[in-house]
């Protein structure tokens, strides 16, 4: 796993030698203040924001679950110099992170104002309708590397799918990106408007894990703490791979993309065996399903890699990326939060230069059509 | 081992660190509790910037419900995943035998001291009243 380090940087790890462009799937930036969202956000709603703020699923105003490890998750090193939260400030996230590790494209992820779990519809919506222009002027519009996507709450279908007609005639997003913990399983019909709209539409659907809903992280409740609550992302994520396929959104719409970021890869073969080991036996409760579900999986899921797994022996990485598919994965590195991947160093197995080139570069280009 | 007077002591203010080049090496230097701690900048596990570790207390429970804290603000804390390390020989605390941050040794030393000897640094202004760092690379 990890070596002795008392040796400079050799030339071929310094930032300015890294030999391949890369795509990095999950990049996080931040309001400087919900200030920032006031030419977006219609005065009605402002006010909203101020008297009221966030109605969650969780109980109680500051119980969110911060610092969680470091200050705001991030890394310690990436409060910029200028004041604000880390990923507030552009110059600085291109100083030290797109310029140093030669990122041809950036995807934005937001999480700020719990985007997600609004349990106001409409006021949930008002504040995706402003994050997602926030995203193109303050982002995208002054640095062409950084690509939005389309943010939308799938509790509030109809306000989803008007939201994602006006995005999509903007034309400059490259996905859309639905709640990882909504009201119900993903897979579940009452979501199937969006997920054609999306297929319609050609654009991925990406779905980043974290943050909460109303329901327990893990399917045995809530977590004492924040180490064992963090082992749950991979749990949420195996939980709504399954009903995605099982409940037949790849076979109804054979067309969709869907991303998951930032659940890592390590759980994704038992969740399959297993899966295609039931549908054996039955086969007879599910008979919309044609195909097994790791066929589903192996053609219209791609999965983001952080947080990468560390096993001691290289060898056990090496078959998981096999097992899963060198073809599936797409490099993240989470910047700027305390678990981010140094595109250099996360790989602690030998990749060939073909393999590289997929997994930080082409895999991306080719789902998002970069 | 060549040695290298990287600065005063009192540059370098407690709890604080200075990061210093020494013959290509990028190292950071940390004033703890009145000692020096000179380490390679840089984070075993992925490389992050070790100047911007926190320095904190090492941590341990004899069982479920009793804590202790020791060592207050020599342990550090890295920026990025939150590996922990010995500031004294950069050992890890949770593998200490695998994983290391590479460390050297520091003296402090006077400037009449050091006047009398081989290592007045040509290009650093030495003033008799300060006591300087010296990292041995
Ligand atoms: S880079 Fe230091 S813990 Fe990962």
């Amino acid at each position: 796993m990890s070596e002795v380090i008392d040796r400079p940087l050799r030339d071929d790890e310094k930032p300015t030698a890294t030999r391949l462009r890369i795509v990095d799937c999950d990049v996080h930036p931040s309001l400087r203040s919900t200030d920032d969202l006031n030419e977006f956000l219609p005065k009605r709603w402002q006010q909203h924001l101020r008297e009221y703020g966030s109605h969650l699923r969780t109980p109680y105003l500051f119980t969110t679950p911060y610092p969680r490890s470091s200050p705001l998750i991030a890394r310690r090193d990436a409060w910029p110099p200028t004041g604000g939260p880390p990923g507030s400030d552009l110059a600085f996230m291109q100083k030290q992170h797109l310029d140093p590790l030669d990122v041809e494209f950036g995807i934005l992820q937001v999480l700020d104002l719990f985007i997600f779990s609004q349990q106001n519809l409409e006021f949930g919506a008002a504040i995706q309708r402003a994050i997602n222009d926030w995203q193109l002027a303050f982002w995208s519009h002054r640095d062409p590397r950084l690509k939005a996507s389309i943010l939308v709450g799938q509790d509030g279908v109809d306000l989803a799918i008007a939201e994602i007609e006006r995005c999509a005639k903007i034309g400059e997003y490259i996905q859309i990106n639905v709640s990882p913990r909504a009201n119900e399983p993903l897979g579940r019909r009452r979501y199937w408007p969006i997920y054609e709209r999306a297929q319609a539409l050609d654009l991925p659907l990406g779905i980043h894990v974290g943050g909460y809903g109303g329901h327990a992280p893990t399917g045995g409740g809530w977590p004492s703490y924040y180490v064992e609550e963090h082992q749950s992302n991979a749990h949420t994520i195996a939980a709504q791979l399954a009903s995605l396929v099982i409940e037949g959104v790849p076979e109804r719409f054979p067309k969709l993309k869907i991303v998951f970021i930032e659940g890592g890869f390590g759980w994704i073969p038992s969740a399959v065996w297993r899966m295609d080991q039931h549908f054996e036996r039955f086969r007879s409760e599910v008979p919309h399903l044609r195909r097994k579900p790791s066929e589903y999986v192996r053609e219209h899921f791609w999965f983001t890699t952080q947080p990468i797994d560390e096993p001691d022996e290289a060898r056990h990485l090496r078959a998981l990326i096999e097992w899963v598919g060198i073809d599936r994965l797409l490099f993240s590195s989470d910047y700027p939060h305390w678990d981010f991947d140094d595109p250099r160093f996360a790989f602690k197995t030998p990749l060939t230069e073909a393999e590289r080139k997929k997994i930080f570069s082409s895999n991306a280009r080719a789902v998002y059509k970069f | 081992m060549a040695r290298h007077i990287v600065a005063t002591t009192s540059e370098i203010p407690p709890g604080g660190n200075k990061v210093v080049d020494i013959a290509g090496r990028d190292i950071v230097v940390f004033h703890v509790n009145g000692e020096f701690f000179a380490l390679l900048n840089r984070c075993p596990h992925e490389g992050a910037p070790l100047e911007k570790a926190a320095c904190v207390a090492r941590l341990t429970s004899p069982e479920p419900g009793v804590y202790e804290r020791s060592r207050v603000g020599e342990m550090l804390r890295c920026p990025w995943h939150g590996w922990e390390f010995d500031m004294r020989n950069g050992q890890s605390w949770f593998d200490p035998k695998r994983v290391k941050i590479r460390s050297y040794p520091v003296a402090v030393e006077r400037g009449e001291e050091l006047q009398k000897g081989p290592y007045v640094a040509e290009t650093f202004p030495v003033h008799v009243e300060d006591s300087y760092v010296i990292v041995e690379v």
